[in-house]
């Protein structure tokens, strides 16, 4: 190598890197498919859109730039042991792709398994995490509840002491819990999508839709409008923005969810911690920063601001589980804008509208979703019917009163 | 810590007050099952001025307020006006 090197920085001619996505060019008069929200999701449908179903035709439009969004704002983190077998198995799929995705995109997403600790402190707690454990083995997804001396052992420097407000009783065992680098995801979809021909417009906001019967004909955008064969939006936060340009109500609220890192430590934390009860979770990461965040803000709000009350409510919280982190610095703090939904779970597929699709209700905890929900959005849009997978996300479930009820699996665990 | 001024007690810490959301119109007692989800799950969720249910905890009262979604900025609050006369969101 250090010859490789010398050779290379005495003779080697500097060549200006690869582009990872072409320059902009202007909008084409029409595509056969158009995606608002360049995230981590509208990218990956557009990548499995060009790869499984060979359609190249497609125009990913962002307002800001790609992965700007919760993409770039997520604590990564990645698991499968949800609640409702529904859930369950959409993200087991999942998790398979993550596995081999760095591969598949012969790009580093620096995926990484860690093992996922769910700690309980109250009885009520350990219930729901024998049923949540239950369901999940029975569905070949790894899990167990598991008690105090086996915590100790994976995760020596947790404190287990008594003498806390809310002491540990024991915990949902995930040791195929993950994390990845979230911006990775986003550039490692976006170059292979590009490269297949896929469109990404960044700066290209969607302002509205020329709708004609019961089909979006136009998409209109701060460059222009737009002809379109099939639209997929994608945007998150924006989701009743977007959703209202084509006239449909959706049961979601904004809601700001807020994070933070602290001074990079030396290697302490192998797992990741959350706990319910306690309204947070950490992790370190290959920075040797902790990753800290809760559960989301308690009102709604359009904005991406970060409070005092959110951190000093979580530090708290957080020196119950280490407590040695007393004298450790706070190095950045954000927030996204999360698309709650009441039942915890997404709003994925067709819509009112014949070539309208939505992948929303993201809320908290779409970034584990990324990959399946890029392959199977693509099918929907694809084939024009809905994969069994994720039928029951459908938007109306609401008005026939048949939600999901994730809440006890996802609600700070994100 | 943020402030809002509760109509009854005054300002206080926006910590001391609960979300009660969106005020708008309840549907009739014998309205359809749909009119009811629609009620109690859809929302209108666009950055602008919203009309909100709130209520001061530990006095358990309940007021109207004006918020502005995209700031954040409390522009009113007031004893509730009934029936709930808000826009329909
Ligand atoms: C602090 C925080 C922590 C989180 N932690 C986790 C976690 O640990 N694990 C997990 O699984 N999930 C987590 N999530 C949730 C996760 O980040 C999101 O669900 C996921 O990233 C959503 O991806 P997306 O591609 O749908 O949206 P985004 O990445 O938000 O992309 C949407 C894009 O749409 C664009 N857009 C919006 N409106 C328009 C318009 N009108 N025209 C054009 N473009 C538009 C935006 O610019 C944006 O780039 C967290 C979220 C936050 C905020």
């Amino acid at each position: 190598m250090p010859l490789a090197l010398l050779k290379h920085g005495l003779f080697g001619r500097f060549q200006t890197p690869k582009r990872q996505i072409p320059a902009p060019r202007p909008l084409a008069k029409s595509y056969d498919v158009v995606i608002i929200g360049g995230g981590g999701h509208g990218l990956a449908a557009a990548y499995y859109l060009a790869k499984n179903y060979g359609i190249r035709k497609v125009a990913v439009l962002d307002k800001g730039y790609i992965g700007g969004g919760n993409t770039a704002r997520n604590t990564a983190i990645i698991r499968a042991n949800y609640l409702t077998p529904e859930g369950v198995l959409f993200y087991k799929e999942s998790m398979e792709l993550w596995e081999t995705l760095s591969q598949d995109l012969d790009f580093n997403i620096m995926y990484s398994q860690r093992g996922h600790f769910t700690l309980a402190h109250t009885d009520a707690a350990i219930r729901t995490m024998r049923w949540r454990a239950e369901v999940n083995k029975q569905l070949g997804v790894q899990s167990e509840v598991i008690g105090l001396d086996e915590i100790a052992k994976i995760e020596p420097t947790l404190n287990l002491s008594r003498d806390v407000r809310y002491p540990i009783l024991g915990a949902l065992w995930h040791p195929v819990g993950s994390t990845a680098r979230h911006d990775a995801v986003a550039w490692g979809y976006a170059q292979r999508a590009a490269e297949m021909g896929v469109e990404i417009h960044q700066l290209t906001d969607v302002t509205g839709f020329e709708i004609t019967g019961n089909r979006i004909t136009g998409v209109k955008t701060n460059r222009g409008d737009i002809a379109c064969g099939k639209v997929l939006q994608a945007v998150a936060g924006n989701t009743s923005v977007v959703s209202a340009m084509a006239g449909l109500r959706l049961p979601i609220r904004t809601v700001p969810l807020q994070a933070c890192v602290s001074q990079p430590l030396k290697r302490f934390l192998d797992t990741i911690i959350v706990s319910g009860s306690l309204h947070c979770y950490i992790w370190q990461s290959q920075r040797g920063e902790l990753v800290m965040g809760g559960a989301v803000d308690p009102y709604p709000l359009y904005g991406t601001r970060s409070t005092l009350d959110f951190k000093e409510g979580l530090q708290a919280h957080i020196l119950e589980l280490f407590p040695f982190l007393a004298e450790v610095r706070m190095m950045r703090q954000w927030a996204g804008m999360a698309d709650m939904t009441p039942d915890f779970a997404p709003v994925m597929g067709k819509t009112h509208l014949d070539n309208y699709y939505i992948d929303a209700g993201w809320g908290t905890w779409g970034f584990k979703a990324t990959p399946v929900c890029g392959k199977r959005m693509a099918e929907c849009v694809a084939t024009d019917v809905t994969p069994e997978l994720i039928s029951t996300f459908v938007w109306d479930r609401f008005s026939r009163f048949d939600q999901l009820g994730e809440a006890g699996a996802a609600s700070v665990g994100h | 810590m943020k402030i809002m001024n509760c109509p009854l007690n005054g300002p206080r810490n926006i910590s001391e007050f609960a979300y009660g959301g969106d005020v708008r119109p309840i549907p009739a007692d014998d309205a359809e099952p749909k009119a009811w989800a629609d009620y109690l799950y859809m929302k209108s969720n666009q950055p602008g001025i919203a009309v909100e249910w709130w209520i001061h905890v530990p006095t358990s009262y309940w007021f109207m307020a004006e918020r502005d979604l995209r700031t954040d900025e409390i522009l009113a609050t007031y004893p509730p006006k009934l029936p709930a006369t808000g826009t329909a969101s």
